[in-house]
């Protein structure tokens, strides 16, 4: 993360601030995995295995060796774009299901570009077949943002309907006009110019998982430091008061879907240019998209907190696969694990109701909105 | 009845209510009166189980009781009207008022024709008029207070506690509500209402308990004191009741209307032609009942509706139909009638909802970037130019008290240095001393020679700020006159379409502090777009 702590007096007192609503921001997704853990626990206990085992196989499984970490770091990265996607439209006061399909449009773009042209340089090949696929997926994004903005129909059923049209359009293209010559329901290799830096053989961690953690910083500060951050923010808090301000809001839907398909796309992209070097019809949704609701929720909206969630739900479903194959539990119960910690999180009354109550530290300013008799804590919606 | 007795409340930090006694009688009306924040919505939540205090005891009927939970209330004969309705819209009145009290016929059926006769009994007892068929999302705001009322009464309510009661009502329902609450104690029910309205307090109640900063200042019977004593209770200083001002020194015209036509967000005609002036040092105020085209004519004015016809201009300069950025860089300032909903994000901190309007230039825009440095130090210098009480500019405009939050946004209105500021019901939900200081910062911008167009439902208010008063009515002004030469009766006339007939009377009846009845909400019915199902009111 460059550049995250300014030395000047001013942001000083920001950060402070900062740190102290992170905490508050902090305790329920906290408390949502703790609790999440214990309940895969027990489930391994009933199950007649030891949760110490199960749980220690998944940590080997996730972090044991570089090799281990390497597939883990490859699995969070489609996850922090896809997660970054959906957060992104939410602080927008957008519901982007759509992060699926805009990664498939975003991975069929990025593999047509890296195998239809040859000769390129690599600084010229891979950036653009990167470029291909974020706009792929903007361009996919930018549809339901359209609808919306303009007709008022509702980004979720567009966005659901823009996925299903993204699986199948890429089926016809890759049994079509973008199939390599051979049986199976794929595009040629991509050229070796457009293909993402591997920098730890002999592992396949790639370029990728820098340019998520790039894109975190970046969406950090377009939503904390731009003006354009600014007005996504109010158009997403409130709609109405943007607009008295003088801020299009329709301007801003769109926008907002734009820059969040992009992320999509990227995930889409960097799949293809890191990882599989080529786009192959798997007959389904790869999951990074929909994971990428979980993500942003676990999260909070906030692209630290995507980045946390996003690690959190790679190394579990990369130790799954450890812990199902050496201490022979199976991997379901991550499954389970994972269900639980959006469940918790999304229902977050029940960790209020139960736990917040014996916590001493609520701050001033809520009592001086229970005072004033202002929504006690129908606040934190929306 | 009640009696509470040294409750205390504390939350982290702030003791919100401190050692408080009050005690109220069957046919009594006790106002609780206190600024925003005092505690006295607190010390009802306590009553009707919402909260626990930490100390403190509740008898009712002399009885030591513990309330839990708003069942135990009920239970114990106390029902709460809450300022923001707790009404189902698409439900009759009938099926709001059983609601979880359901009568049940044969075969655990719900006997919705017992309900309907049980509504009217109750209606006809104690003179709520209401229809018991119609859907409460059709009926006015002061029929869907009755529905609360009778909702409580229908549980079996001896003790009403309202809350707030008057905020969202007309004038005229104001006058009604008045005498449903005295009816309602002289069938020996007790009441407690609160309010931080002076006016109120010596209209309605019999005794009166005040609270500062979630003490108790003291109780007296309103007889024996006056608004001069108790906002001074209220406030703990000498407050100015009136409004000071000099003569206006009206320069050129600055807003020009002609001849506009807006249509409501139902597509229903709200403006019908209407053409007026507002010059630099001058105060115009539109008065008129709630519905009858002020939301339109602002946002008109402001760029958040089109018109369908006719002309705006300001300073000369066509501003007919232009987007809101538009309207503001021609300097005109504008103070919305809902600051929660409209003037304020509440998740944003004060420091970023004073740049709302002007966060995209310098010195806060650089390029793409907004400098938080400059946004923070301008925060600082109004926060404290304006005095809006808060620990620092970052804190969530949504945890400040209602009138920091007005502050905030008069503080950022007169920052954009408008020649023209439109004050829509700028007071509204204010306490005392909130009202006094945007009054002041009113006359003070027209003393500086901006024109001021200021609109309020509040009658006194228009009349003890305006230079010159138009009256809106079902969409046309009405009337036309210079302030000093208006009287309060002529413009409730115009403002209730100045027609001499029974609504007059009734009007009168209600100054009179007689019981509700038909006709009066026939009027008000009259002064709404809707006039929503008013025939079908069940007569007293």
């Amino acid at each position: 993360m460059p550049k995250s702590g300014q030395g000047t007096k001013g942001p000083m007192e920001r950060r402070t601030l900062l740190q102290r609503e992170e905490t508050r921001e902090l305790f329920i997704p906290v408390v949502a995995v703790a609790l999440a853990l214990v309940l895969g626990a027990v489930l391994v206990k009933l199950g007649g295995k030891s949760p110490v085992a199960a749980y220690s196989a998944l940590v080997r499984g996730a972090f044991g060796g570089v090799g281990n970490l390497a597939e883990t770091l490859i699995n969070v990265t489609p996850l922090i774009f896809t997660g970054l996607a959906v957060a992104f439209s939410f602080r927008c006061g957008l519901f982007n299901i759509g992060a699926e399909g805009q990664l498939i449009m975003g991975q069929v773009a990025s593999a047509w570009v890296g195998f239809a042209l040859t000769g390129l340089p690599a600084f010229v090949h891979m950036p653009l077949a990167l470029v291909a696929g974020v706009a792929a997926g903007a361009a996919w994004g930018a549809v339901p943002g359209y609808l919306k903005a303009r007709l008022g129909v509702h980004e979720v059923i567009n966005t659901i309907m823009m996925n299903y049209i993204a699986l199948y359009l890429s089926h016809y293209l890759v049994i079509g006009p973008l199939k390599a010559p051979g049986p199976l329901p794929v595009t040629p290799t991509i050229a070796p110019a457009a293909r993402l830096w591997r920098f730890l053989p002999p592992t396949r961690l790639h370029l990728g998982v820098v340019l998520a953690v790039a894109a975190v910083w970046l969406v950090y500060y377009v939503l904390f430091r731009t003006t354009l951050g600014y007005e996504i923010r109010a158009v997403g808090q409130n709609p109405e008061a943007a607009r008295y301000g003088g801020i299009s809001v329709r301007r801003n839907i769109v926008l907002a879907m734009v820059i969040s398909g992009g992320l999509a796309g990227a995930a889409g992209a960097v799949q293809v240019l890191g990882l599989q070097y080529k786009f192959l019809d798997i007959f389904s949704f790869t999951g990074y998209g929909f994971d990428g609701i979980a993500v942003a929720l676990l999260g909070r909206n906030h692209p630290l907190g995507v980045l946390a969630a996003a690690c959190l739900f790679g190394t579990l479903a990369r130790g799954a696969i450890l812990m199902q194959s050496i201490a022979r539990i199976p991997k379901e119960i991550i499954g389970i694990v994972q269900a639980t910690i959006v469940l918790f999180v999304a229902a977050d009354e029940i960790i209020r109701r139960f736990i917040a109550p014996r916590r001493k530290a609520a701050p001033a300013a809520a009592a001086q909105a229970a005072l004033n008799g202002v929504e006690g804590g129908a606040d934190h919606g929306a | 009845m009640v009696e509470m007795r040294g409750i205390t409340v504390t939350f982290p930090g702030v003791v919100a209510n401190d050692n408080v006694s009050i005690d109220v009688y069957p046919g009594e009306i006790l106002a609780l009166l206190g600024e925003n924040g005092a505690g006295k919505t607190t010390l009802m939540n306590v009553l009707y189980g919402l909260y626990r205090p930490d100390r403190g005891e509740i008898r009712v009927r002399g009885k030591p009781v513990s309330i839990r939970d708003p069942n135990d209330a009920i239970r114990l004969g106390l029902g709460m009207v809450h300022q923001h309705f707790m009404l189902i819209p698409p439900f009759t009145v009938a099926e709001n008022i059983v609601l979880g009290t359901e009568p049940v016929g044969a075969g655990g059926v719900l006997d919705m024709a017992r309900a309907v006769r049980d509504v009217k009994d109750l209606s006809a007892k104690y003179g709520l008029a209401v229809d018991p068929g119609a859907r409460v999302e059709n009926i006015s705001v002061g029929m869907q207070q009755r529905v609360e009322i009778l909702k409580a009464l229908y549980r079996g309510a001896e003790v009403l506690i309202l809350d707030e009661p008057t905020a969202v009502l007309t004038p005229q329902e104001v006058d009604e509500l008045a005498g449903i609450m005295r009816n309602l104690a002289s069938q020996g029910k007790a009441i407690i209402f609160i309010t931080h309205k002076l006016k109120e307090v010596m209209a309605i109640s019999d005794r009166v308990t005040v609270l500062r900063r979630g003490k108790v200042v003291g109780t007296v019977p309103t007889r024996e004191t006056t608004p001069e004593d108790l906002a001074r209770m209220m406030v703990g200083r000498d407050v100015v009741l009136s409004v000071e001002k000099g003569p206006a020194r009206t320069g050129d015209v600055v807003l020009r209307v002609e001849d506009i036509h807006v249509k409501s967000a139902r597509g229903l005609p709200a403006l019908r032609g209407v053409s007026f002036e507002v010059r630099a040092g001058e105060i115009v105020g539109i008065a008129g009942i709630e519905g009858n085209g002020q939301s339109e004519l602002v946002e008109a004015l402001t760029g958040l509706r089109k018109v369908s016809s006719g002309r705006i201009s300001v300073g000369g300069i066509d501003i007919t139909n232009r987007p809101p950025r538009d309207v503001i860089t021609k300097g005109v300032g504008h103070i919305p009638e809902d600051r929660q909903r409209r003037g304020l994000v509440l998740n944003f901190s004060i420091a970023e909802n004073l740049i709302l309007e002007r966060y995209h230039r310098p010195p806060f825009a650089r390029g793409i970037n907004l400098d938080f440095r400059a946004v923070r130090g301008y925060a600082r210098k109004l926060i404290s130019e304006f005095d809006v009480r808060t620990p620092s500019e970052n804190v969530r405009v949504g945890a400040l008290s209602g009138g920091n939050q007005q502050k905030v946004v008069v503080a950022r209105e007169l920052s954009l240095g408008p020649r023209l500021l439109i004050a829509s019901q700028p007071t509204r939900g204010l306490d005392v001393g909130a009202i006094e200081f945007v009054h002041r910062r009113l006359v003070s911008q027209r003393d500086e020679g901006k024109a001021i167009l200021l609109v309020s439902l509040e009658l006194d208010e228009i009349m003890s700020l305006s230079d010159r008063i138009l009256v809106l009515y079902e969409g046309r002004i009405v009337g036309s006159m210079k302030a000093e030469e208006a009287t309060e009766q002529e413009i409730g006339f115009l403002m209730a379409g100045g027609r001499r007939g029974p609504a007059a009377d009734a009007e009168m009846e209600a100054q009179a502090g007689m019981r509700a009845g038909g006709e009066r909400d026939a009027k008000v019915g009259a002064g709404h777009e809707g006039a929503h199902g008013t025939a079908h009111l069940v007569a007293t």
